[in-house]
């Protein structure tokens, strides 16, 4: 069991989301940046749908009440067991009774928590995922606070011999540098005139604010709408179109673009334009308020491939860390 | 006023990758029940033909959007098998079982009433009510009158999201009879709950306390969302709504939209439906005496 001491700004339970539910308006939720997470469940020996605790600017601070092995992952928190320094992107042994805290993100957004077995919170429509809006899934369906008790899952036999495996440098992504967004223009993309959906891939755009798992708000040029009139049920509103579905990553765009993410709301009457490739979604999550983010158009073939690129680098990670088992 | 609904003409569908996981298609740029039930008819083949590495399958007001795993089946793929199921699919002679579900309304309510007065700054017109503004737009003398129109006919749910258990609801007449309002001029940062607005030319209801920027008529009693799945009508499923199902808007005074707040809060309350087979045939032709028939048992 870990017990929460300080809950940290915004800290859920997150696996790899909730599926099939996306026609009644229920989003997947799961993990903002799922490279992170997978890699902090193999680090563990875990599988990588296993639960984690994603930690959102600032780390929680938590007591484990027996020996497991922990891994650390996705932005840099400076974690500390028991006042001493550890690594991040590394399996840690952890001791019962053992003190873990985690500080304010200096590079990246989000920071991810594995243990040996997974947070055994119970699955709520085939998830571990909390979906803070409608309150379901991880622990009570919220962010944790001061005094939250988590189960930890069975592992099969708890991995200690795991303990000290570090990623490889080059599988660390590097947060701070401002790597652009790739992007598959589309959906209702011949809303906007050609002038602006150049600017949307040219423009530099800074995080606002209001970034959320629902969405990531960005600053920036004045998009404009080509002049119509508007189609029966769309509304007055040049950025209106006739509801309809909003994919993961999609931008959509009220004036300013938004970036629907795990938490996203599944639709609504905004232009959509685009759609952040699945593979950058979670370089984007771990982009901090004002820092900046360049959109680059690449067409569906470039995103198929780096798809499939992180995902072979993920499975090239599982495999060497097995083979120090 | 035309007593019969003209099946549209619509365009090619426009299928559109969304990056690598997603395919939307845009059935038609403008409402319309054709599109709708195109959309209905498309998805509910992809859910029967079960294809592997489809994730979501989501219909939507005049389109639709589809998940995938593009480790399992490549998006071209996905659309050409789309392209196949648009092509066999023909609304005509299109039937299919759903519910009417009877759906308490108290109009004018005070909740909603001093949500829109606080938020009236964002509004187009910031002296009148969203129903004032709204009788005056579509060319009524009055608010009861508007009222009058808005649950003459019921309202066929074409889309459920934006958040879990919300519905997009088209009004079952011909156009000409169609209602149509903008949005806030500025969304909202606040609606209560259960509240039922208007947009574009959709009602809705919303679930749960939040953001909004629809007209704000009235409040309803009962849930559309019940996470705990407390009511018996949530057995299943913790959203009520489903894409093709027939809403029946029903005005109600103070004193029953109390009682019947009691009973659900109590966990007692039970949903009034009717189960029907819908016939876009018979809607199209008549669809005044068509959905007078279909709401006729729970009326």
């Amino acid at each position: 069991m870990i017990t929460i001491q300080e809950g940290g700004i915004a800290s859920t339970v997150q696996d790899r989301g909730r599926f099939g539910h996306y026609h009644i308006g229920m989003p997947p939720s799961g993990a903002m940046d799922k490279y992170a997470h997978t890699v902090a469940n193999y680090l563990v020996g875990n599988e990588a749908d296993a639960a984690t605790i994603e930690m959102t600017y600032q780390g929680i601070t938590a007591t484990f009440d027996e020996d497991t092995v922990i891994a650390i992952t996705g932005a840099d928190m400076s974690p500390s067991l028991n006042g001493e320094s550890i690594g991040t992107w590394e399996t840690v042994a952890v001791d019962a009774g053992d003190e873990l805290e985690l500080a304010f993100a200096t590079e990246g957004a989000r920071a991810y928590l594995a243990v040996a077995g997974g947070i055994d919170v119970p699955e709520v429509m085939g998830s571990r995922s909390t979906y803070t809006l409608v309150g379901i899934g991880g622990h009570e369906g919220r962010s944790l606070e001061e005094g939250d008790e988590l189960p930890i899952g069975e592992a099969d036999d708890t991995p200690t011999d795991l303990v000290g495996t570090q990623l490889d440098d080059e599988y660390v992504p590097a947060y701070a540098d401002e790597d652009t967004v790739r992007v598959v223009l589309g959906l209702t993309d011949y809303r906007l005139t050609e002038e602006s959906k150049e600017t949307l891939c040219e423009a530099e755009w800074t995080v606002s604010p209001e970034a959320d798992r629902i969405g990531y708000r960005l600053e920036g040029p004045e998009m404009e709408f080509k002049e119509r009139e508007q189609p029966f049920g769309a509304g007055t509103d040049p950025s209106n179109v006739v509801d309809l579905g909003y994919p993961i990553g999609s931008i959509q765009m009220p004036q300013k673009p938004i970036v629907l993410l795990q938490d996203a709301v599944t639709g609504g009457g905004y232009a959509t334009v685009g759609t952040v490739i699945s593979a950058d979604r979670g370089l984007l999550a771990q982009r901090q308020t004002h820092k900046s983010v360049y959109f680059e158009d690449v067409d569906v073939d470039e995103a198929l491939a780096a798809r499939k690129e992180r995902d072979e680098r993920l499975e090239t990670i599982r495999a060497e860390i097995e083979s120090t088992d | 006023m035309a007593s019969e609904i003209t099946p549209q003409e619509l365009p090619e569908p426009r299928y559109e990758y969304g990056a690598d996981d997603h395919v939307f298609v845009e059935l038609a740029e403008e409402m319309s029940f054709t599109a709708n039930f195109k959309a209905m008819a498309i998805t509910q083949q992809v859910a029967e033909r079960d294809i592997d590495g489809i994730i979501e399958n989501c219909p939507a007001n005049a389109s639709y959007m589809l998940r995938i795993d593009p480790g399992v089946i490549h998006p071209d793929e996905v659309i050409a098998e789309l392209k196949e199921i648009e092509a066999a699919t023909d609304i005509e002679n299109y039937e299919w079982d759903t519910r009417v579900i009877d759906v308490p309304v108290l109009f004018e309510d005070p909740w909603t009433h001093e949500t829109l007065m606080e938020f009236r700054d964002r509004h187009q017109d910031p002296d009148g009510t969203d129903l004032e503004y709204s009788a005056q737009l579509n060319g009524f003398d009055d608010v009861e009158s508007f009222l009058d129109a808005f649950v003459s006919a019921p309202h066929m749910v074409t889309m459920v999201g934006f958040v879990p258990g919300l519905p997009w609801c088209f009004q079952m007449v011909p156009r000409d009879q169609q209602l149509e309002v903008p949005k806030y001029v500025e969304p909202r940062t606040d609606t209560p709950s259960r509240a039922v607005g208007f947009g574009g030319a959709f009602s809705v209801i919303y679930p749960v306390q939040g953001a909004g920027g629809y007209q704000l008529y009235g409040r309803t009693p009962i849930e559309v969302l019940d996470v705990d799945q407390q009511l018996a009508d949530f057995n299943d499923s913790m959203v009520l709504p489903n894409p093709g199902d027939i809403l029946n808007y029903r005005r109600i005074d103070r004193e029953e939209y109390d009682a019947i707040r009691e009973e659900v809060e109590a966990g007692t309350y039970e949903y009034t439906t009717e189960q029907v087979t819908f016939s876009t045939d018979e809607f199209f032709e008549s669809p005044l005496e068509y959905t007078d028939q279909l709401t006729e048992e729970i009326a």
